[in-house]
C-alpha cells in the first residue's frame, strides 16, 4: 500500500514555493483534480437526473402484477430479469467453477491446454453483446428452433458471462495458499475431498463476487437480449418470449409512448444495479481484508 | 469406488473446460456460416467499400458503418482518454484514502450502469444541448459525447490498477532527486505504468466499437457516409440492432455479414490486447 499522500503533504508555503520553481507540476495538479470533479460531476448528474425526472412517475399502477397499456407495469419485465439472471447462472456458474477447477488444480501450470483456454476465454470476454445476440438468433433462435425465448436468453447470457465467472474464480482458486492443499493431503484426504471441503470453501468469496458481477452485467442486457429472449411483456415459460427490465426499457424508447414511465423504470433498474455493486464492494473489501 | 468418482468428476471437469472453447467454435462458425455467402453473393469490395446502403435497391455498401463506428469510437477516446487517465492518476497517487473509498465504488457504479440507461441520458440531456450548438441533436457529437462518459470506468479502473502496480521505489527515487510530488507521478510512475494504461485504452476501444444501444439512441443512425460532427450518423452495431427485426433473405445476410466485420475488428483488438499484456509479463 502506498502511505495516504495526505501524510506526505507538505505545509502550504512550501508548496506554492514548490509551484513557483516547477510551474508544470501546479498545471498538472490542476488537471487531475479538475479531471476528477469533472467524473465524479458527471456521475452525480447522470444519476441525479434519472432519479428526478423518474421519480413523480413511480406509481403503484406501474408495479401491477400484468402489464397492459394502460398501467405499464414493469412486474413482468422484473420477473422475467429474476429468471433470466438464476437461469443464465445456474448453467454458467458451475461450468465456469468446474473449468476453473480444472485449469488451476488439475491442470499442469502453464501447458499449452491452459494457454489455449485461457486465449479462447479472453477472446469471449471482448466479444460485443450485440455479436452475442447475432449468435443467440443464428443458433438458439433458429437452428435450434427454440424461437425468442427465454431459454435462448439465457443460453446467450451464460456464454457471455462465462468469461467472467472463469477469470474471477481462477483468481480465487489461486489466492489458496498451497498449505491448505498440503494440510489436506497431509492428513489423508484425497484430491475430490480436498477441493470439496478445503479448497473451494476457502475461495467462495472470490467466486461469489464474479457470480455478483455476472449479475451486474445479466440486469443491464439488451442487445444481446432483444433477437433471442424477445421484446412480449409478460410472463412466460421458459419456451416464451419475455423481456427483461433493460429489454423493457428499449421497448418503451423505441414505442416512444411512455417516457415518463420509462424514467420510473430506470429507477428500479439501477437501484438493482446499485444494490448488486454494493454487494460485491462489499465483498471485495472483506476480501481483502483477508 | 472412490477412484471411480475421482475420475468421473475429473471427466466432468474437462468437459467444462471444453465450453469455453466450443463457445468460440461456434460462435466463428455461425458467423461464418450465415455471413459469408451474403459477402460473397454481394462481392467483398463492394460490400466493404460501398458506400450506399439501401436495402430495398438491393445495395448493400457498409462503408459508412465502418466509418461511422471508427469516427465516433476515436472521438470518445479523444474526450473520455484524457478524463479517465487523469482521474485514475488522482485516484492512484493523489488521492486520500477516506476519498478513495468513496470514489472507487463509484466508479464501479457507473461501469454497471445499464447502457440503456445512459441512452436515455443522452436522448434527454446531450441531444438537446447538442442541438443547441446546431444541427438535430442525434449526431456524431451526441454519440462521442455520451460513448466518451461510458468508457470512462473502464479506462480508469485499468489504468489505476497499472499506476498502483509501479514499485513505490520509482516515486520516492524520482522525490529523492528532488522533484515534485507531481513530476514524480508524471514522468517517472505513469510511463511505467504505460503498458497497462495502453490496455486500458484497447478495453476502452472495444467498448466503445462495440455499444449498441445507447449509440442508437442518439446517433441519428443515417446510413450515408459521415458528413461532419453535428449530422447524423450509424455504426456497425446499429445497422444490426435496427434492422435485423425485419431482414430477410441477402438483408439478412448482409447484417449477419455487418456483425463478422465488427466481429474482425473485435478480435484485431483483443490480439493487440494480447500482445500487450504479454509483453508487460516479460
Amino acid at each position: 500500500m502506498t502511505p495516504s499522500p495526505s501524510k506526505r503533504s507538505t505545509s502550504l508555503s512550501r508548496r506554492l514555493r514548490e509551484y513557483r520553481r516547477s510551474p508544470i507540476s501546479l498545471v498538472l495538479r490542476v488537471a487531475v483534480m479538475v479531471s476528477t470533479l469533472l467524473t465524479v460531476a458527471l456521475f452525480v448528474y447522470l444519476v441525479g437526473y434519472i432519479f428526478m425526472r423518474g421519480l413523480p412517475y413511480l406509481k403503484p399502477s406501474l408495479f401491477e402484477p400484468v402489464y397492459t397499456s394502460q398501467n405499464v407495469s414493469l412486474i413482468p419485465a422484473l420477473v422475467n430479469t429474476l429468471t433470466m439472471t438464476l437461469l443464465s447462472l445456474l448453467l454458467a456458474g458451475p461450468v465456469g467453477v468446474f473449468a476453473s477447477v480444472y485449469l488451476v488444480e488439475y491442470a499442469t501450470r502453464g501447458s499449452r491446454w491452459v494457454t489455449v483456454v485461457r486465449r479462447a476465454a479472453e477472446t469471449l470476454s471482448g466479444i460485443p453483446s450485440i455479436l452475442y445476440g447475432l449468435f443467440g438468433t443464428l443458433f438458439f433462435v433458429n437452428f435450434l428452433g427454440w424461437g425468442y425465448s427465454l431459454l435462448a436468453g439465457a443460453f446467450t447470457l451464460a456464454i457471455m458471462i462465462l468469461p467472467l465467472i472463469m477469470r474471477t474464480s481462477q483468481e480465487a482458486l489461486q489466492a489458496v495458499p498451497d498449505s491448505y492443499r498440503e494440510g489436506s493431503y497431509g492428513l489423508g484426504a484425497g484430491k475430490l475431498r480436498t477441493l470439496f471441503c478445503i479448497v473451494l470453501p476457502s475461495a467462495v468469496p472470490g467466486i461469489l463476487s464474479g457470480i455478483i458481477l455476472s449479475m451486474g452485467r445479466i440486469l443491464g442486457e439488451t442487445a444481446a437480449l432483444v433477437y433471442t429472449a424477445g421484446t412480449v411483456a409478460q410472463i412466460p415459460d421458459l419456451m416464451g418470449s419475455g423481456r427483461t427490465l433493460a429489454v423493457h426499457m428499449w421497448a418503451l424508447y423505441s414505442e416512444g409512448l411512455y417516457m415518463n414511465e420509462a424514467y420510473a423504470t430506470a429507477i428500479i433498474l439501477v437501484g438493482l444495479v446499485f444494490v448488486i455493486q454494493a454487494l460485491a464492494t462489499a465483498i471485495a473489501r472483506k476480501l481483502t481484508k483477508g | 469406488m472412490q477412484q471411480i468418482r475421482e475420475r468421473l468428476f475429473r471427466r466432468l471437469i474437462i468437459l467444462c473446460t471444453w465450453a469455453s472453447l466450443v463457445a468460440v467454435g461456434l460462435i466463428c462458425l455461425f458467423l461464418l456460416l450465415s455471413g459469408l455467402p451474403a459477402l460473397m453473393e454481394i462481392g467483398p469490395l463492394r460490400f466493404l467499400l460501398g458506400t450506399e446502403w439501401r436495402p430495398l435497391a438491393g445495395l448493400y455498401g457498409i462503408l459508412p458503418m465502418i466509418m461511422g463506428s471508427i469516427w465516433v469510437t476515436a472521438g470518445a477516446m479523444a474526450m473520455g482518454l484524457p478524463v479517465g487517465l487523469l482521474t485514475a492518476v488522482f485516484l492512484a497517487r493523489f488521492c486520500p484514502e477516506w476519498l478513495h473509498r468513496i470514489l472507487s465504488p463509484m466508479v464501479g457504479l457507473l461501469a454497471a450502469i445499464p447502457s440503456v440507461v445512459y441512452g436515455f441520458f443522452g436522448i434527454a440531456v446531450l441531444v438537446p444541448a447538442v442541438r443547441q450548438i446546431g444541427g438535430h441533436g442525434s449526431s456524431m457529437f451526441t454519440a462521442m459525447l455520451l460513448l466518451a462518459i461510458m468508457i470512462l470506468p473502464t479506462v480508469i479502473s485499468v489504468s489505476e490498477a497499472a499506476l498502483r502496480a509501479v514499485p513505490d521505489s520509482y516515486y520516492e527515487g524520482a522525490l529523492a532527486l528532488g522533484a515534485t510530488h507531481e513530476r514524480s507521478v508524471f514522468f517517472t510512475v505513469l510511463p511505467a505504468a504505460r503498458s497497462g494504461v495502453l490496455a486500458g485504452v484497447v478495453l476502452g476501444v472495444g467498448r466503445a466499437i462495440g455499444e449498441t444501444m445507447a449509440v442508437v439512441m442518439v446517433a441519428g443512425n443515417q446510413p450515408r457516409m459521415p458528413k461532419g460532427l453535428l449530422a447524423g450518423v450509424r455504426t456497425l452495431t446499429a445497422n444490426i440492432v435496427l434492422e435485423m427485426g425485419y431482414a430477410v433473405d441477402l438483408h439478412r445476410g448482409a447484417l449477419i455479414a455487418t456483425g463478422l466485420v465488427l466481429f474482425i475488428f473485435i478480435l484485431l483488438l483483443n490480439q493487440l490486447l494480447a500482445s500487450i499484456t504479454r509483453k508487460e509479463e516479460r
